[in-house]
């Protein structure tokens, strides 16, 4: 990429920019440090290309606008961080019971509550799984990198247009704030998915039938087809429904169209993996620490590796489950007290060789705290 | 009687120094707000400017309890507080809502709205800086038509601000009042008559803010009179139903009117640029506004 292409850019510009590629013509959001910048970016760039910005009056009210556009046909997005991302939850809950693909992009902060509004955290990851009430799958990406910020965003956007599904960005406060350089793309650089539209007779159509891959196509309103929306448990015409045969084959459907199609959804990232004796496994800002605390370790002759999750949710299994089972030792470490360990734990067998490096104090593990803990475990 | 200056109370419920930024009109309207109220009251603060001129431990800037509650819960953290309070018999402390514009225009009116359908028994005070000032300027429902915010970046807002007071008003609670710092003694006033009530009171104060309104920090109380000379504030109180102009409003109705809109906006960098419909557009919202208070207000002494 020619230098002049370079700029130097914040990851929430960066996901703004990443979303617009990806399709995104609306946004609906309120204000929250340390995520604003996603709404400011869109309030001057979504009016230039005859997208749409609205600003509303709570968190409530903007993933109500944004399911509400998607299901009018638009690519929709809205970001926030925790306090607001709570308010969202019951529309988050609805919109995949009614299968509306929208990506929710929390940038995290600490919490619970108000919590620490200018510090890192990354306590909401189990959030972004079980937030909602009720059975379903959830997906949920974490950039590491301004960079990040740009292609994570729009292989969210392609998940949720893929899947029908909400899709959350787990930025945190470092990468939403942090500033790199990076040079955007040009479009067709990367892949740009559209939801499946219906081509059958209109009277034939059933927005939530039995199909193949469990994905329906999703027509606009608008377009001719019928479509009933309902939070309530429905069947295959979407009309509400109280029958067992018809309850089970809905959230089977919502769980199978994701936990089918794992390998178009998980994502690691692996560095030096192929003789490592100790992984270390993060993600989000974490993920730029380990390494650091890697190439220090390779230096002093300890052969580390690194995992990063760019997919979170559904946890991926298989891939990390390949790239653990030689390792004599794993290192979770997360801004939290221990979210993503136990996930781990579950798919590494012999308990004791998964360790966790935790910090919750609204700083970030520093390259020193991870070599201290490859010491220690090593020994 | 009106309070003179000199007559206000020496007492000071705010410590000196607080974290709000040069020049902002909230320290001025929360100190005669207090003085009014005597320190015996409870605070209950959403997130807006407020929580942090509250100040963080040890430079904490208020001798009062305040409780900061969650952004959309005002109305009912203080219902529930004053519910609490009548329970184990001290209904003596008033409590307090405080809350700006965006946690009462925005996120917080449907537990404001709540709270004065069952005619909850806390005052109420919007301190209005026509922005999220907080977050760093976005809109909000009671930016006014031709503001420009980072959320309406091309042209400034192009919609009215909405009239809180007239919303309140519709639920029939006993006492509304709107006040500005820049007139001190008649937000004393004010804010005493409105301890003096039981149920629901509603304040709306005018805070003029240097950072998101662009002038300079040494203005801030010209600011706030400049916008009740204009009309884009009017000082008035509804009492048991029956309005009232008050303060200089009262005397711009007497001697003759308003001064001319410009005058107001010059000043500040967040209208630069504002076309001239747009402010034709504000001036007929503010001239139909001030016709209708005069017309209130008359009728009120007839």
């Amino acid at each position: 990429m020619p230098q002049a292409d370079r700029q130097l850019m914040m990851g929430n510009t960066a996901c703004m920019h990443g979303a617009i590629y990806a399709g995104v013509r609306f946004y609906a959001g309120y204000p929250i440090t340390p995520s604003t910048e996603v709404a400011e970016g869109c309030a001057r760039e979504l009016p230039r290309i005859g997208g749409r910005f609205i600003q509303m009056e709570d968190e409530i009210a903007s993933i109500g606008a944004v399911i509400g556009a998607s299901v009018a046909g638009l690519k929709a997005m809205t970001a926030t961080s925790g306090p607001g991302y709570s308010l969202m939850i019951e529309n988050i809950g609805y919109a995949y019971m009614i299968e509306a693909p929208c990506v929710i992009v929390n940038v995290q902060r600490g919490g619970p509550s108000t919590g620490l509004p200018t510090k890192v955290s990354q306590a909401d990851t189990m959030q972004a799984r079980w937030g909602p009430h009720g059975d379903y799958t959830a997906i949920a990406v974490a950039p590491s990198s301004v960079a990040e910020a740009f292609t994570e965003t729009v292989r969210a956007v392609n998940l949720s247009e893929r899947f029908r599904t909400p899709v959350t960005i787990l930025l945190d406060e470092v990468i939403g704030h942090m500033q790199e350089m990076v040079s955007l793309p040009e479009a067709g650089e990367y892949p740009v998915v559209d939801r499946a539209k219906p081509t059958c007779d209109p009277a034939d159509y059933a927005p939530y039938g039995p199909t193949e891959n469990c994905v329906n196509p999703m027509p606009a309103y608008g377009e001719g087809y019928r479509w009933y929306a309902t939070g309530l448990t429905h069947d295959p015409r979407g009309f509400p429904t109280e029958r067992p045969d018809e309850i089970v084959a809905t959230l089977e459907r919502l769980r199978h169209k994701i936990e089918d199609h794992r390998p178009e959804i998980d994502k690691v990232r692996a560095d030096r993996m192929e003789d490592a004796e100790i992984a270390l496994v993060s993600y989000g800002s974490v993920s730029r620490t380990a390494l650091q605390a890697m190439m220090l370790a390779r230096g002093a002759g300890l052969r580390v590796g690194c995992v990063q999750l760019q997919t979170v949710w559904p946890f991926p299994l298989e891939p990390l489950r390949t790239l653990l089972q030689n390792t004599r030792k794993v290192i979770v470490a997360e801004l939290n007290m221990g979210q993503i360990v136990e996930q781990v734990e579950r798919i590494v067998p012999d308990g004791g060789r998964v360790h966790s490096l935790l910090r919750y104090d609204g700083e970030l593990i520093t390259p020193h705290q991870l070599i201290d803990k490859i010491n220690e475990v090593s020994t | 009687m009106a309070t003179k200056i000199l007559d206000l109370p020496e007492e000071e419920y705010m410590l000196p120094g607080n974290r709000a930024c040069a020049g902002c009109s909230l320290g001025i309207g929360l100190r005669h707000i207090l003085k009014a109220l005597g320190g015996n009251c409870i605070f209950a603060v959403p997130a807006s400017c407020l929580t942090v001129l509250g100040g963080m431990y040890p430079t904490s800037s208020v001798r009062i309890p305040w409780m900061n509650v969650v952004f959309p819960s005002t109305g009912a953290a203080a219902s529930g507080l004053a519910a609490g309070l009548k329970a184990i018999g001290r209904e003596d402390i008033t409590v307090v809502a405080m809350a700006g514009d965006g946690g009462t225009a925005d996120i917080g009116i449907q537990a404001l709205s709540g709270a004065a359908e069952r005619n909850a028994n806390f005052l109420y005070i919007c301190y209005d800086n026509e922005a999220y000032m907080n977050t760093g300027t976005q809109r909000s429902g009671s930016t006014p038509i031709g503001a420009r915010t980072t959320t309406t970046p091309a042209y400034g807002k192009r919609q009215h601000q909405k009239d809180v007071p007239k919303i309140m008003e519709a639920h029939g609670i006993p006492y509304i009042a709107t006040a500005c710092p820049s007139f001190p003694t008649d937000l004393y006033d004010k804010v005493k008559k409105a301890v003096g009530k039981q149920g629901t009171r509603y304040m709306h104060m005018c805070a003029p803010c240097p950072s998101g309104w662009q002038f300079p920090a040494k203005d801030t109380v010209e600011m706030g009179r400049m916008a009740v000379e204009v009309g884009a504030v009017i000082l008035y109180e509804i009492e048991d139903g029956a309005f009232r102009l008050t303060s200089r409003s009262k005397k711009l109705a007497e001697q003759g009117g308003l001064k001319a809109l410009r005058d107001y906006i010059a000043p500040q960098g967040r209208f630069k640029g504002m076309e001239e419909e747009t402010i034709d557009h504000m001036q007929a919202w503010i001239n139909r506004r001030w016709q209708q208070c005069i017309r209130r207000d008359a009728e009120g002494q007839a």
